[in-house]
């Protein structure tokens, strides 16, 4: 067990690589409980949701949930979020959970000029389990009445999990199919011993933090704190997917509207090693032939699906094309790396 | 789990040494590879280097840490675990057999301060 934002979470139940190997060929089930949500409803409630988050949520129809940004005035990174639209005018926003208090400050504020809405921090209401592979289906099936063949790519239903109350949202981070279920925490483990039972045919198996970091690695989804951060842009970060462009003024758009108009100095890119070593958070990288540091790794590991040493960093975006070779230094000596396509894994549809 | 073997000495760090006369096998133990987790890289020192107790002499690595190798006693290396390179995770499947260095010892007053298998056992109960 490691202290994680005020929980105690375990970093492996048999193993990451064991974990991270059942979510890519069978499914594993996370407890991400720690994972905070804060709602926002009223009249207004779409008005709020548009000014604090990056995406654009007036696209999000009743039962759909898309990835987003709370950005800051200069269009770096708050949290990173989910936002799912349970009613017209209500809103449930899931964020990192070493950021509830300052995302729930930070939202209760700059939501006031947007009128009839108020933001409340529902965490403590909700467990969150993530059942996530290519059985998650086959083996959620059989406790919900919920039809999950019918649930599309991040779209959610309510129903009932094993007999208890339950959101089923097809959405994960691990860049497998499956599914989170949002419970009450009272019936948290009921729901979890339930699924365990249900997939132990098909050898289904808890998986901790250290997975779900190689994971969402390899499927190359950001991580806050160390992919992005108050100091990096949504386009520095190259997720102008998430920027609502087209809508109305929000908290950042300014700056990232200066920004795409100049363009970026640096920008992240998914690498993986030609050396041996892995390039790990805040080691520097050099272009080649530099004798400074050019940049930064931002994630790093071993993958135990592909087996190779990947990771994220941000370079000058002029050596940040695919194929650009530059080097990390790993405890004190200089170790190729070469800038790859991401994702680095993307499921078989 | 691996039991500790009574005829190797061993270090607070959680390193394991047998002793042969002048030759000191050194390795980690299996407490270190349960912490570790899944290994998937280790570095070693070249043929010749001379250590000092308490050195790092490399680093292992696994899929969540790096940490440290540290000599268990001073001496001069003779060999080194090459087949580790290649295939690191066997430190997981059999810490006590994978041996990483050979050195030849420089201080051999140095051993009194290492711990008995009985002795670990009770550091890391």
């Amino acid at each position: 067990m490691v202290p994680f934002g005020g929980w105690d979470m375990p970093v492996e139940y048999s193993g990451i690589v064991a974990e991270h190997m059942a979510v890519r060929t069978r499914a594993g089930l996370f407890d991400v409980s720690h994972m905070g949500q804060i709602e926002i409803a009223g009249r207004d409630a779409l008005t709020a949701v548009q000014r604090i988050s990056s995406n654009d949520a007036s696209k999000l129809s009743v039962g759909q949930a898309q990835y987003s940004g709370l950005l800051t005035p200069a269009g770096t990174f708050i949290d990173d979020l989910l936002v799912y639209r349970l009613a017209p005018a209500h809103f449930l926003l899931v964020v990192n959970a070493s950021h509830i208090p300052k995302d729930y400050a930070w939202i209760a504020e700059e939501i006031k000029p947007a009128g009839d809405a108020v933001a409340v921090d529902a965490s403590a209401r909700y467990a969150l389990l993530a059942l996530q592979g290519p059985a998650a289906l086959d083996v959620l099936q059989p406790l919900t009445g919920v039809v999950l063949a019918e649930l599309k790519y991040y779209w959610f239903a309510h129903g009932e999990v094993a007999s208890v109350r339950a959101t089923i949202s097809r959405t994960g981070y691990t860049g497998e199919d499956g599914f989170e279920i949002f419970v009450p925490p009272a019936s948290a483990d009921r729901v979890w011993q339930a699924i365990l039972e249900s997939g132990r045919s098909s050898d289904v198996i808890p998986a901790g933090l250290g997975a779900r970091d190689t994971l969402r690695l390899e499927a190359a989804m950001r991580l806050h704190g160390n992919d992005i951060d108050e100091t990096t842009t949504a386009l520095e970060a190259d997720l102008s997917w998430i920027v609502g462009w087209k809508k109305d003024d929000f908290i950042g758009a300014g700056a990232l509207r200066d920004q795409k108009a100049q363009g970026v100095r640096r920008k992240i890119v998914g690498f993986e090693m030609l050396d041996r070593g892995i390039a790990r958070q805040g080691y520097d990288a050099y272009v080649r032939g530099g004798s400074a540091p050019a940049g930064i790794v931002t994630s790093g590991t071993q993958t135990p699906y592909l087996k190779k040493a990947i990771g994220m960093a941000y370079l000058p975006v002029e050596h940040t094309a695919i194929d650009t070779e530059f080097d990390v230094e790993i405890r004190g000596r200089r170790t190729r790396a070469r800038v790859v396509p991401m994702p680095f894994y993307k499921r078989q549809k | 789990m691996a039991s500790y073997p009574a005829s190797y000495k061993y270090t607070k760090e959680h390193e394991w040494v047998e002793l042969s006369g002048d030759r000191g096998k050194v390795g980690i133990t299996d407490y270190a590879q349960q912490q570790l987790g899944d290994v998937v890289y280790v570095e070693l020192p070249e043929v010749g280097t001379n250590l000092t107790q308490g050195q790092s002499f490399g680093t292992i690595e696994s899929v969540k840490a790096v940490s440290e190798l540290y000599a268990p006693v001073s001496g001069e290396v003779l060999e080194v675990n090459a087949a580790l390179k290649e295939k690191p995770e066997v430190v997981n499947a059999d810490p006590h057999g994978s041996w990483m260095i050979v050195l030849r010892l420089t201080s051999a007053g140095e051993t009194g301060a290492l711990l008995d298998a009985a002795q670990y056992q009770d550091l890391v109960k």
